[in-house]
């Protein structure tokens, strides 16, 4: 029994329970910055959102504001209707150059009139201050309204890109020196005419409406057929994988027996929902355009491309949300003699309703910003001419909300950069509803069993 | 009959059936619904699929096999020396599709009668002048094989047309006459009908099925059609990557995987700490109140398109780095680098990490907790001692999912990390990966001859192998895990 001497004496680690010791201010400290890290990082990741969408709307929102010319314009006969017989026919033969001269001159004499000093400037680099797209948009006012001929009118024209930028801060005197597109002097006339109040910046409905512009005048260059072509899409999404997706999830969630097949079925959704989506691009590609012959760039084969890369992102929320459905409700319409569908599509289906919707319009929104499948199906084509009418106006060229902000990274100007960023804020703002809406019907309508 | 209104009359033809058919339950027991097995409305809905389906189902069919078997007939009628030397059959079946256009864009426009088009045909010269002024460009010279060849195309598409409006329409008139007589009192209308309407719901969920079908077999096909233009070991083996659309390339797909292999790993390096910790703080130490702020908030870093990424990586990531890091360093002098596309994938895919974790974690029974909490230890002992092994298969399989998402994400690389295919161990120059690749092919040209176009489908197939494996995987992970605490 001389066991009991040789077991040491319980360490005691501190003097006192009140006062820690110094492994248990290691193991506080430990914890302490356990706990900070866990901080750091979500910090990181929000500080991260916050970085992006700072940048994204800092760079975006001076696209929807445009440096705007206004001068009147005496609109010369002579020039544009030589034969003053004001024939629509007559008239549509003077081409944009002809508008530009008579433009040209308004503008310098305008410039004249304010007393504003052109020193060194020739003609054409006075003209230079406006948008080639000037001209164009002069020709359609005139030949809408023929009368307008022979009068002076106050007419409002964009300015270059280049001006524009300078009024925005991206070009800059030491940088026009460089620029074979715009010189200094150029620029001297803008912040003049600035001063007179002849050029500003204003807000522009026109980057929301007009078609899509060409390399050289980044000013001109709109979102009107990509917002609708991606409204043509989004029509043929909904179309297809609302009635497909319900199907589809109410026959695996209320009939489908457990069996192999079944399970096929299923691990295939599963599967389905995590492919990259430039894959249903190149699906896209080879079934549509190559087998069935269906025309390129067209909003009915984007359309087709997304309610594939759709539907299983919708069959998940589907089924959960007719999951969530107590069996009681089933059991009360079969009990009164309801047949299995009967219950299923007067029953479950209305009270799974607000669930389904939510999951339809959040896979919905995530369609409306995919972009690498369109790629492949040829929507980065430059189109400028709007699609036509539904449903006609499916099988049309049209080019789409994110695949445009593409497109314009890819230009030279850095005009664009401000028109891709433009289009992102365009973009996130459609975003933005839906999910709101999303919410909305989840707070407002779902129910809790 | 152009094919929506051919929709709109079988429509309204069924709907013709379902109007019919209930009044004749009706008047088959006079008036006495009570002597009828179904209500009047399920014999309305029988008669209605009968008249509707088959017809709309046939006409899908015909839509879609219909170009096929045209062209397979019509490829036949050219000749072999018609076709000019450089060029291939494919291509010239390209002009005979166009000059098929222009003729119809001629016709539509009335410059030419339907009857005229032959005499116009006989003139190759003249046929060129007129489909330049309709706007359609021609390729090479057209022989006048290939001219009777778009002639006879544009006879069969318009006698097919023809063909399938005559054979739905029959068809619904036929399954609207079965309907009607098969209606008497006795008739179980809504068993047939709900029978029915079970069969449409299981050809939905047959769709997910076809989908995968449709991918395999289109990427299948294309890429046994490109390794018999080019060796398949050449494909796998080789290390260069140099397309030449003079023929001639090498198509190596090391320098790509490596590109891919490299930006995941530095999003996922970038992930999964922050993505970790963070599911830790949530699912740890928050309170419920933050948590239902800031998990939203992480989550909606997924919620964001790609496209804004790659926005993002271009115009302000990619100089940041460029003009800080690497041009002090000297380390490279390009804004689009591995390490842009590698950062901003890595904040992608962040919430990939955290959500799930987190839910795995909140599976973690709290007992386990309290036993690890109970002995003594603290908070994050007890995480990392209890709560992170027993998550661990779960985590492992969030990860490989996140792995999964950046191998195949494509807006992001494509806008940021270059496109030269390099194998180079620095991360701030530019490189590229097997997405970029499949885009630049694939963009523009689509005649499916060339071995530089086709490889794109042989990527596509690697690419799908591989993200299938991970998830896969992943979900066997997971799936094992979770029945642990079940």
């Amino acid at each position: 029994m001389t066991d009991a001497a040789a077991v040491p004496a319980p360490r005691t680690r501190g003097a006192s329970l009140l006062a820690p010791d110094e492994r248990v201010k290691r193991r506080n400290a430990a914890e302490a910055r356990f706990r900070a890290s866990g901080l750091v990082a979500i910090v990181t990741a929000l500080l991260a959102l916050v970085w992006l969408l700072a940048s994204i709307l800092s760079a975006g929102l001076p696209a929807f504001r445009q440096t705007f010319v206004t001068f009147p314009v005496t609109l010369d006969a002579a020039v544009l209707d030589r034969k003053g017989s004001r024939d629509p026919a007559d008239l549509a033969k003077v081409t944009t150059v002809g508008y530009a001269k008579v433009l040209g001159a308004g503008f310098a004499a305008a410039v004249e009139a304010a007393g504003v000093g052109t020193d060194g400037l020739t003609p054409k680099e006075i003209a230079g201050l406006l948008s080639e797209q000037a001209p164009a948009r002069l020709r359609d006012m005139v030949l809408a309204d023929p009368g307008l001929i022979g009068q002076t009118v106050a007419f409002t024209a964009l300015a270059s890109g280049r001006i524009d930028g300078y009024l925005k801060g991206r070009v800059t005197m030491e940088s026009a020196r460089l620029d074979s597109n715009v010189s200094p002097g150029q620029l001297a006339l803008a912040e003049a005419l600035k001063a007179k109040g002849m050029l500003g910046l204003a807000f522009n409905p026109g980057f929301l409406t007009m078609p899509d512009a060409s390399d050289k005048r980044p000013e001109a260059a709109g979102l009107g057929v990509a917002v609708l072509g991606s409204l043509y899409m989004m029509i043929v999404v909904l179309a297809l994988s609302l009635p497909i997706g319900v199907a589809a999830s109410v026959y695996l969630e209320e009939f489908a027996p457990r069996n192999r097949f079944t399970d096929i079925i299923e691990v295939n959704i599963a599967n389905l929902a995590a492919v990259p989506s430039i894959v249903y691009g190149i699906l896209g590609l080879a079934v549509f355009i190559n087998f069935a012959g269906l025309p390129q760039s067209a909003p009915i084969v984007g359309g087709l491309v997304l309610t594939l890369m759709t539907l299983p992102r919708i069959i998940i929320p589907t089924r959960a949300a007719l999951k969530a459905v107590p069996p009681s409700i089933r059991d009360a319409a079969l009990g009164v003699g309801a047949s299995k569908l009967q219950t299923v599509f007067h029953h479950v289906v209305p009270l799974a309703l607000p669930g389904i919707l939510t999951g339809m319009i959040i896979g919905l929104a995530q369609a409306l910003g995919e972009t690498a499948p369109l790629l492949l199906i040829g929507m980065v084509a430059f189109v400028r001419d709007m699609p036509g009418g539904l449903p006609a106006g499916l099988f049309d060229p049209a080019a789409a909300l994110p695949v445009q902000v593409y497109n314009w990274t890819q230009r030279g100007d850095p005009g664009f950069v401000e028109r891709a960023s433009g289009a992102i804020v365009v973009l996130l703002v459609f975003l933005l509803v839906m999910n709101a809406l999303a919410i909305f019907l989840r707070r407002r309508f779902e129910r809790r069993w | 009959m152009t094919n929506g209104y051919l929709i709109l009359s079988v429509l309204a033809l069924a709907a013709l059936a379902f109007a019919l058919a209930r009044r004749r339950a009706v008047a088959s027991v006079a008036g006495d619904t009570r002597k009828l097995h179904s209500l009047p409305r399920h014999h309305g809905q029988t008669a209605f699929l009968l008249a509707a389906v088959p017809g709309l189902v046939l006409m899908g069919a015909w839509l879609l096999l219909q170009p096929v078997v045209i062209d397979a007939r019509v490829g036949g009628m050219i000749d072999a020396a018609d076709i000019p030397a450089g060029s291939t059959p494919g291509l010239v079946m390209a002009d005979v599709r166009r000059i098929g256009e222009g003729l119809d864009r001629l016709v539509a426009a009335g410059a030419v009668g339907e009857e005229a088009l032959a005499a116009l045909c006989a003139d190759a010269g003249g046929l060129r002048a007129r489909l330049a002024e309709a706007g359609v460009a021609l390729g090479g010279d057209i022989g006048p094989s290939a001219v009777d060849a778009a002639l006879a195309r544009r006879d069969m598409a318009r006698g097919g047309h023809r063909a399938m409006t005559g054979a739905v329409l029959a068809l619904a008139l036929a399954g609207l006459g079965y309907g009607l007589s098969r209606v008497r009192p006795g008739f179980r209308a809504r068993n047939v009908s709900e029978t029915l309407v079970l069969g449409l719901l299981i050809g939905s969920s047959l769709i997910a099925i076809l989908t995968t079908a449709g991918i395999v077999a289109s990427l299948l096909f294309e890429t046994l059609h490109f390794f018999r233009l080019y060796p398949a070991a050449d494909f796998f083996f080789s290390t260069v990557w140099n397309p030449q659309f003079r023929g001639g390339s090498d198509l190596g797909i090391w320098p790509l995987l490596w590109g891919t292999l490299y930006v995941s790993l530095i999003a996922l390096l970038v992930a999964v700490p922050v993505g970790l910790m963070s599911a830790i703080y949530l699912s740890e130490y928050a309170s419920a109140r933050a948590r239902a702020w800031i998990k939203p908030a992480i989550e909606l870093l997924a919620g964001i398109p790609t496209i804004v990424y790659g926005l993002f990586a271009l115009i302000t990531v990619g100089p940041l780095l460029r003009d800080w890091l690497a041009r002090p360093l000297g380390i490279g002098s390009s804004s689009s680098s591995v390490m842009t596309a590698g950062l901003v994938m890595g904040i992608m895919v962040i919430p990939f990490v955290s959500s799930l974790s987190d839910d795995i974690m909140n599976a973690v029974p709290q007992a386990l907790r309290d036993g690890s909490l109970g002995l003594g230890a603290t908070r994050s002992e007890t995480v990392r001692k209890v709560v992170l092994p027993a998550a661990l298969p779960g985590i492992v399989g969030a990860v490989l999912l996140a792995a999964s998402r950046a191998i195949g994400e494509t807006m992001i690389v494509v806008m940021g990390a270059g496109a030269a295919a390099k194998l180079s161990l620095n991360p701030f120059e530019a490189m590229t990966t097997v997405t970029v690749k499949i885009v630049s092919q694939l963009t523009g040209d689509t005649e499916f001859a060339s071995p530089e176009t086709l490889v794109a489908f042989a990527l596509g197939l690697t690419l799908f192998v591989m993200t299938l494996a991970l998830n896969v995987l992943a979900l066997v992970i997971v799936r094992k895990y979770r029945e642990q605490y079940e």
